[in-house]
């Protein structure tokens, strides 16, 4: 929607009391700011409440250090796994018609109704010492659950539906048109891929890109179930900030977690400005 | 149609079913598996443990009590955003998906620092009575927190693509403005609520990070299921473990079939709208 007809919106013909207009104002950015803005700034705050020099000392540790390590590693070897997984998924539910589609549909947005800590179960029931495949691993010493694999998967099961999500619908209403153009005029069918399809969703791409990592980053339970919480070893970032929380640490456990607020203050500002270019359609339905 | 015309069917297709079946449907199957060796009857006597019974309890009601309180809050807060200018209109607008792109542990942590006796918040509380920080208030605080999203962002494109000439046709017909809206305005959004509501708590029901820290955790009392899935792990209880996975797996799938029966519902609406 352009911002000049929305603008005309604006100023209604009908409407409510100027003074209801103000109290409902009001109430929502005063709800706003005790429930959003409030926890956001707290962060920050006793992430300096002792100075830099306490705050970057929490940061230099080499335990810190290691779980900024192991959540970059994490978001490297993800998010790009589950972008080839998400262009493979819109690729064949948005251009293709088969049967089961809209189960298939369906089933990839089941990791956002699953309980993050039930997903890490899944993966423990697998691979855990107890687990179905417990005792050939462990034959063979592989090491899947607190260790970096179990990690991982934990993350590409939470992380799996992000980028499909906004593929999907972008490319269904996008059409097949111009890769039917491409595929006449000769291109080969790889070539149609990078030079007609991928161009036209290059900011939904991105916008799913930026809310998988954000999530790849972030993620606490699933991850809390595989990890083992060994230090230095396998404790991501949110996973530190939890032991540094419980060992009374705070401000260490809110330095590293202002990192991550950070984080989530670049995605949105990314994600914000993404939806100014107006190329992807702002304000979907939540998920 | 376009069908077979395109290239990259099998393959698309392929890597999609086999990703989706190596990361999700296998490892989720593993949980009924397992579930299934316990029998019926072995699951039931863990469902009714009084431990695991109020801990699912606590889950579903903190749940649902935050996710109606966000179905109000957050259509209230789609109206202001859409309908109203204001200085700072879209500062806000943009901040709403905090709690999407916030670490739930972050969250978890700030609030519980927000409303400790002596946080921010906390210590104007406190004097009145109100203890929100490790009791179950603060379990649905964390709730309302994760699930205001999905209520605003549901509303708000329904509520900015509905025809306005409605709401006039209203009040030439000499309906009073607030009869206008609980007639007309909220019968078309509300499918759009009713679907933040369903996203809010399905979300809610399985938060884990966000609660955990402000919840107090007290068994019987704030102890929410996530949390005793992880406590029965901890004690290499993977029957337990695995008998409460079941409920919150039950629970996760109706949900999600009701989600999408209503977004189908709502999809139809708005293009029989316009």
């Amino acid at each position: 929607m352009n911002p000049g007809r929305r603008d005309r919106i604006a100023t209604p013909a009908i409407g409510e009391p100027a003074i209801v207009r103000w109290l409902l104002i009001a109430f929502v950015v005063a709800f706003l700011a005790v429930f959003l803005l409030m926890p956001l700034a707290l962060v920050f705050t006793e992430a300096f409440a002792q100075g830099w020099r306490v705050f970057a000392e929490a940061i230099a540790d080499p335990d810190a250090l290691a779980s900024i390590k192991l959540t970059l590693l994490l978001a490297a070897i993800c998010v790009p796994l589950n972008l080839i997984f998400g262009i493979a998924a819109a690729w064949a539910i948005a251009r293709f018609e088969f049967p089961g589609k809209s189960w298939l549909n369906a089933l990839i947005d089941l990791p956002l109704s699953v309980s993050p800590v039930v997903s890490g179960l899944c993966f423990v029931l697998v691979f855990g010492a107890q687990g179905w495949l417990g005792p050939w691993l462990a034959g063979h010493g592989i090491k899947i659950i607190f260790a970096l694999p179990g990690i991982m998967l934990a993350t590409l099961f939470v992380t799996l539906p992000f980028v499909a999500r906004e593929l999907i619908p972008l490319m269904q209403s996008q059409g097949s048109d111009e890769e039917l153009a491409a595929l006449g005029l000769g291109a080969s069918g790889w070539r149609t891929f990078f030079r007609v399809t991928l161009p036209n969703v290059r900011w939904g791409l991105l916008y799913g890109v930026l809310l998988c990592n954000a999530r790849a980053m972030g993620e606490f339970g699933a991850v809390s179930v595989v990890s083992g919480h060994i230090r230095g070893l396998t404790n991501t970032m949110p996973l530190h900030v939890e032991i540094l929380y419980n060992e009374y640490s705070f401000t260490a456990a809110f330095a590293v977690a202002s990192l991550l607020a950070l984080l989530a203050l670049v995605t949105l500002a990314l994600k914000t400005l993404l939806e100014w270019r107006g190329s992807h359609s702002p304000r979907r339905a939540a998920h | 149609m376009t069908r077979r015309v395109l290239p990259g069917f099998g393959l698309s297709l392929g890597v999609t079913l086999a990703w989706l079946s190596l990361l999700v449907l296998i490892p989720l199957a593993s949980v009924f598996l397992k579930a299934a060796g316990l029998g019926i009857a072995g699951v039931w006597e863990i469902w009714s443990d009084p431990r695991v019974a109020s801990a699912l309890r606590l889950s579903f009601f903190a749940a649902l009590i935050a996710a109606a309180f966000n179905a109000v809050t957050g259509t209230l807060v789609a109206w202001v955003l859409v309908r109203y200018r204001f200085p700072g209109r879209r500062l806000l607008d943009a901040i709403i998906d905090l709690p999407f792109a916030l670490p739930t542990a972050v969250a978890g942590i700030a609030l519980t620092a927000l409303y400790a006796g002596n946080g921010w918040i906390g210590r104007w509380l406190e004097p009145l009575g109100a203890k929100v920080a490790y009791t179950p208030v603060g379990i649905v605080v964390a709730l309302v927190f994760i699930g205001l999203p999905f209520v605003v962002r549901s509303v708000q494109p329904v509520l900015s693509e509905s025809d306005r000439a409605l709401e006039e046709a209203a009040a030439t017909l000499g309906s009073s403005r607030f009869n206008a809206i609980v007639r007309v305005v909220l019968p078309a959004i509300a499918p759009a609520i009713l679907t933040g509501f369903a996203l809010a708590f399905a979300r809610a029901v399985g938060e884990y990070g966000s609660v955990i820290f402000i919840a107090g955790n007290l068994p019987n009392v704030s102890e929410i299921a996530p949390l005793l899935i992880v406590i029965r792990l901890e004690e290499f209880d993977y029957r337990g473990a695995t008998a409460i996975a079941t409920a919150m797996l039950l629970l996760a799938f109706a949900m999600l079939l009701a989600i999408h029966a209503l977004q189908a519902f709502t999809a139809r609406h708005r293009r029989a709208g316009q």
